[in-house]
């Protein structure tokens, strides 16, 4: 700015040597400018009204006709240079003030707040919706009923004669009066019995849900539980047809190196029951067998109860807990855990399993 | 049931280096699950001998106590210390301090010397102590962990014993030996027996079984014994209370003999406690052929025994001391004197074997299973002989079992068996089952040869008869459980192996896949998750003042509830009629592990009883009841709806640099249950509601369409918040599910979709403060009629400048055409139609 010095000398527009130092004079002004502020006095200096060349150029309506178009052709020139560096030197510094303020912009963001509430939803839930979907898949369809049952779906119409000791031994919680004869389903399979009752043959019916024994809270029991009950009754039906059943819904949930095995068991409403042992190819400390419920063709008594004959039709029945797939496949260490409702342990699966 | 290996060896082919282990693995196989193992060895370890006491010499200490300083002899006179370590004394005689004072110099005893560890990880050494080194301690039954006595160390003569010194006295109290606990099947009763263990044992094994029944001699029929009656005036479903009775007589006996350690050490390994000789013969016998007998003290006895039903509040005094008043169905022994046993339950206490006795009468009964469960139930009184009536005793096998304690009576105690005996009742009939041929191939899937079927269910017992419809199959006596061919199906298959079963996958009929509700349900969880909400399970048993506080009230008072009849605890002893008890109980969990910004959520499914609470009777099983029964039982189930709620309470974030979180209020109690409808397609009518545990004018009622309440929304109680130590203006709400569910639109029908431009026009109308802002809503839609696109309410004010009593609702309209863009005019003249109507009914005014 100091090169626009009040009151200089106009430059003669026919003296191509002044005109050029007052050039010049603008483009070293003009590359001097460092911020916008500081350009924007500079073109007031070197291309404004009361600027050198404007003054100059403003002389050339004085001058004898003949030198007349040359000094217009060097002044516009000159002044076509002078403008240009202002153009060229505008938009360097608007790009900088540009950058400037992005970078003063910046924020840190790893010290961004968590606005909104990442909801979760319950293990044992993710996981019961996972198993019904893989019987969906299979054609399977799913079957719900009431968490209070009359006794007679818990018990007599599954085959548990009235005095004998399995009966004690499914540790049942009795709602009062006792001459209602009405408890907590201590399994899922009253709903199978619903489920014959109510459908045609064949049925293929996953009954997953809750069930209630009178076991105190420990790091393994819990009175209240989730279950999934599975019942097939079709023509034909054979063992050979529940563990290709177990072995496909296994090989789903657990990979293709799953394996299902069976060992006798004992209960009223099936005959032939099995143990069910799975062979987990995930579990903590290596692949190993694990029990995970029991299985069996159908009681005849049980066809019986729901009027389907016997003598035409067979099935099968499995029926596995949840609250144990939670612990050995996702290495829930107590079942604590799964029932006070804290809310790391839902969060900390989110809405996956 | 606990298994001794040695026991088991005597009847079946153990290998000799078997571990619990091992039999376990087989065992398992057919069908017998692992439950535990129990070898003294795991925690006792050697040296352990006999040793004599040869001097004992009493030292006072200060401390009042007296110490003998013993000199015992470990190793036979002339012979040499084979032993060597620390402690071990080479001349074959250790000092050892002893604070008992039950035994004298000469008495033999058991030494555990320096090396040898006891339970509990008590390791021997010879150590200092009163002055001397005392190289070994003299063990009791406890330190020994065989029992429970330690009022002073084993003397071996007390046990009948005089042993070599320096015999390894584990060796000799069968210390080495180890047991196999294995669950048993309510159906096997069979195998709470070595006898019926070592014949599965054999079948898992393919290995030799000798049965021990074939090993005592009894003779075929018995008569002039003790009078015994059966005289069961009402048996339970037409049965039997007893259906055979034997009894012996052994006179002469010592009853005082102690009971050799063999026999100890096997009924210790099996769980039960040595008594006295008798009772342990008694004992011996049941857990070896798996028959209950009882031994009376003969001269305690009064005339013939007679088996009979109570007399309604008729009393006996059981061998536990207590006396117990009978119910009219329980079945007695008794003699003259009245009732001397409960009968397969327990004995009675006047008529038990005593140090005095010498004449013994041994009773070998069998008992009807349904009447034995029934009346140890009624008692409470579970014990070993009941456990096994109630799951089936062998039939045939009494008069062998009576023989076999009769034969131990006579060789431990001393006694001398009459010639006489008694054998009264009936055989029950012989059951016969026809398996048709194939059906067992066809029901497990395996092509059986016929070699396979006949073979299985020989070994099992059974008598087979081949014929051209399959096999006629007489189940063994010892087996009541087999009563179809699925019964022997399932053996067939056992013994074939289980694991031969091959695995075919049937396919299911093509499916609809979920149901609409399942659907609905799944998508109503997702969403209450997705919109931040943590999903939390708790208990459906909650206190009755939790039920009639969070309970909707019914008309008239608080609604009814379910109460459990055997409830963990009598607090939690209802079942809940709302899910918020349970929530509030786990939002307070969390506050007091360091969580207060919560916003929880819980499904399922609350008891609402109404009119008939279950059925008076009970159909029979195996037969599908009537349809009318049928109904009868569906109608009595309560009814249970699927509810959803939540709570919320602290802040909707966690605080945050640069970030204020919001607390939650009503509000959002609110539009989550606005959420849950949208999501579901239902519209929710929200007015001002009133619930006991919400705040009275923070509470919205949430409604259908048709008028029907669904659900409560708002601020909880600031007394139930304050009572409950929960944070002030905690948030809540609660749907019945299942309602909106049921009102979801089976299909939606599309919409028209203007793109002709829109126009905006906004209103602000006084109305007076008690008009509740959504009436007015309402209002304005229905005036401006159908160019109306969408309005809202964007402010409300009340104070300056508003008249009092009175508040100023600025609403935004959007109005659109379908076929025209609108003029102003247009749009204008909807807009006061709008504000006309809303005057009409509330006496708006436009500000």
């Amino acid at each position: 700015m100091t090169e626009t010095l009040p009151g200089a000398a106009i430059p003669n527009p026919t003296d191509e040597a002044a005109i050029n130092a007052a050039v010049d004079q603008a483009i070293t002004a003009i590359a001097g400018a460092a911020t916008l502020d500081e350009l924007k006095a500079v073109r007031l200096a070197h291309s404004g009204e009361k600027s050198p060349l404007s003054l100059a150029n403003r002389e050339i309506g004085r001058l004898p006709k003949d030198q007349k178009a040359l000094a217009g052709k060097l002044m516009g020139a000159s002044r076509g240079r002078v403008n240009k560096a202002l153009a060229e030197r505008a938009e360097v510094l608007e790009a900088e003030n540009d950058a400037r303020i992005l970078v003063e912009e910046t924020v840190d963001v790893t010290a961004a707040p968590r606005r909104r509430r990442a909801g979760a939803r319950h293990p044992l839930s993710t996981l019961q919706d996972r198993v019904a979907d893989i019987f969906v898949g299979m054609g399977w369809e799913i079957a719900e009923g009431p968490e209070v049952e009359s006794e007679w779906f818990n018990f007599d119409a599954l085959n548990f004669k009235p005095d004998h000791p399995a009966r004690e031994m499914q540790d049942t919680f009795f709602v009062e009066p006792p001459e209602a004869h009405l408890l907590m389903r201590t399994h899922t399979s009253p709903v199978q019995v619903r489920s014959m009752l109510e459908r045609e043959v064949p049925i293929y019916v996953l009954c997953p849900g809750k069930v209630f024994r009178t076991d105190e809270l420990d790091a393994t029991h819990t009175p209240v539980f989730h279950q999934f009950e599975g019942l097939a009754i079709d023509k034909g039906l054979s063992m050979a047809d529940l563990l290709g059943t177990l072995e496909h819904f296994t090989r789903q949930m657990f990979g293709e190196e799953a394996k299902v095995r069976l060992r006798p068991n004992y209960f009223p409403f099936t005959e032939p029951s099995a143990e069910l042992d799975i062979f987990h190819p995930g579990a903590k400390g290596g692949p190993r067998w694990i029990e995970w419920g029991g299985c069996g063709m159908v009681n005849p008594n049980v066809l019986r109860a729901a009027g389907i004959d016997p003598d035409v039709y067979s099935g099968f029945a499995f029926g596995m807990g949840i609250e144990r797939a939670l612990m050995f496949r996702n290495e829930v260490a107590d079942m604590h855990d799964m029932i006070e409702g804290d809310v790391r342990f839902s969060e900390h699966f989110g809405m996956e399993i | 049931m606990r298994i001794p290996l040695s026991w088991l060896r005597e009847f079946a082919a153990v290998p000799a280096g078997a571990t619990a282990e091992d039999v376990m693995e087989d065992l398992v196989k057919v069908g017998f699950e692992e439950e535990a193992v129990h070898r003294p060895t795991d925690t006792l370890q050697g040296p352990v001998v006999v040793g004599q006491v040869l001097s004992l010499v009493k030292e006072p200490q200060t401390n009042g106590k007296t110490i003998n300083w013993c000199q015992v002899r470990v190793v036979p006179e002339g012979k040499e210390q084979t032993l060597t370590g620390e402690g071990i004394d080479p001349s074959g005689v250790q000092g050892i301090i002893c604070g008992a004072h039950n035994f004298v110099e000469g008495d033999k005893v058991v030494v555990t010397l320096p090396g040898a560890v006891l339970p509990g990880d008590f390791r021997i050494s010879a150590r200092k102590t009163y002055g001397h080194l005392s190289a070994g301690m003299i063990a009791s039954v406890r330190e020994l962990g065989i029992g429970e006595d330690h009022d002073g160390i084993l003397v071996l003569s007390r046990i009948g014993l005089d042993p070599e010194i320096g015999t390894d006295a584990m060796e000799l109290l069968g210390l080495y030996d180890q047991a196999a606990e294995i669950n048993v099947t309510p159906d096997r009763g069979y195998a709470f027996s070595i006898r019926g263990v070592a014949r599965e044992y054999a079948h898992a094994t393919g290995t030799a079984f000798t049965d021990p029944a074939s090993r005592v001699q009894a003779p075929a029929e018995l008569s002039g014994g003790y009078g015994v009656k059966l005289n069961d005036d009402a048996p339970i479903y037409g049965k039997a209370g007893c259906d055979r009775f034997v009894a012996r007589t052994v006179r002469g006996v010592d009853a005082t003999r102690p009971t050799p350690p063999w026999m100890v050490s096997r009924l210790r390994l099996a769980g039960i406690r040595s008594i006295s000789l008798p009772v342990d013969i008694s004992n011996y016998v049941m857990l070896e052929l798996g028959q209950p007998t009882h031994c009376y003290d003969l001269d305690t006895l009064s005339g013939d025994i007679v088996v009979r039903r109570a007399a309604a509040g008729e009393k006996i005094t059981t061998l536990d001391g207590k006396e117990r008043t009978l119910d009219a169905e329980d079945l007695l022994i008794t003699d003259d004197s009245g009732a001397i046993g409960i009968a397969g339950v327990m004995g009675g206490a006047a008529t038990e074997v005593s140090d005095s006795t010498s004449n013994i009468l041994v009773e070998a009964a069998h008992f009807d299973d349904v009447s034995i469960g029934r009346s140890r139930r009624r008692h409470k009184l579970p014990s070993e002989a009941s456990k096994r009536f109630e799951r089936g005793v062998d039939w045939q096998v009494a008069g062998i079992a009576a023989q076999r304690v009769v034969d131990l009576l006579v060789e431990l105690a001393g006694g001398t068996a009459d010639e006489t005996g008694t054998d009264v009742g009936a055989a029950p009939d012989t059951v016969t089952i026809e398996l048709p041929a194939g059906f067992a191939a066809e029901r497990i899937g395996i092509d059986f040869t016929e070699d396979q079927i006949t073979t299985s269910l020989e070994d099992l017992g059974a008598a087979v008869v081949k014929n051209d419809a399959g096999w006629t199959v007489t189940p063994p006596s010892w087996r009541s459980d087999l009563e179809t061919k699925e019964d022997l199906t399932e053996e067939i298959a056992r013994l074939v192996g289980y694991d031969k079963i091959p695995a075919t996958l049937p396919v299911a009929p093509p499916g609809r896949g979920l149901t609409r509700v399942q659907q609905q349900r799944r998508r109503l969880i997702q969403a209450l998750a997705d919109a931040g909400l943590t999903e939390v399970l708790s208990y459906p048993f909650v206190s009755k003042a939790a039920n009639d506080t969070f309970g909707v009230a019914k008309e008239g008072g608080a609604r009814a509830a379910l109460k459990l009849a055997n409830p963990i605890s009598e607090e939690h002893g209802y079942l809940r009629t709302s899910i918020l008890p349970g929530l509030v109980e786990v939002a307070k969990r969390n506050h007091s592990r360091g969580f207060r910004d919560l916003a929880l959520f819980e499904s399922g499914l609350v008891f609402l009883p109404e009119g008939t609470l279950g059925t008076a009777a009970i159909p029979p099983l195996g037969a599908r009841p009537a349809d009318e029964v049928l109904d009868g039982l569906y109608d009595g189930v309560p009814n249970q709806p699927f509810h959803i709620a939540a709570v919320f309470t602290g802040h909707d974030s966690p605080a945050a640099a640069a970030h204020t979180p919001r607390a939650w209020d009503w509000a959002d109690a609110l539009d989550v249950a606005r959420l849950a409808g949208d999501v579901l397609g239902v519209d929710l009518v929200v007015s001002q509601g009133s619930h006991q545990a919400f705040h009275p004018g923070r509470t919205a009622r949430l409604a259908l369409r048709t008028g029907e309440t669904v659900g409560y929304a708002g601020e909880l109680h600031p007394k139930l918040l304050a009572a409950a130590d929960m944070p002030a203006r905690s948030v809540a709400l609660e749907l019945d599910a299942d309602a909106l569910f049921e009102a979801a639109p089976d299909v939606i029908v599309a919409r028209h979709i203007s793109t002709f431009p829109v126009a905006t026009q906004d209103v602000a109308l006084v109305v007076p403060a008690d008009v509740p802002a959504d009436d007015v809503l309402a209002a304005l839609r229905e005036g401006a009629g159908e160019l109306l696109e969408d309005v809202a309410l964007f402010d409300v004010y009340a104070g300056k400048g508003i008249e009092d009593g009175k508040k100023s609702l600025a609403f935004g309209l959007r109005f659109r055409a379908a076929d025209r863009t609108l003029t102003a005019d247009e749009a204008s003249a909807a807009r006061e139609a709008a504000v006309a109507l809303a005057a009409e009914r509330f006496g708006a005014v436009q500000r």
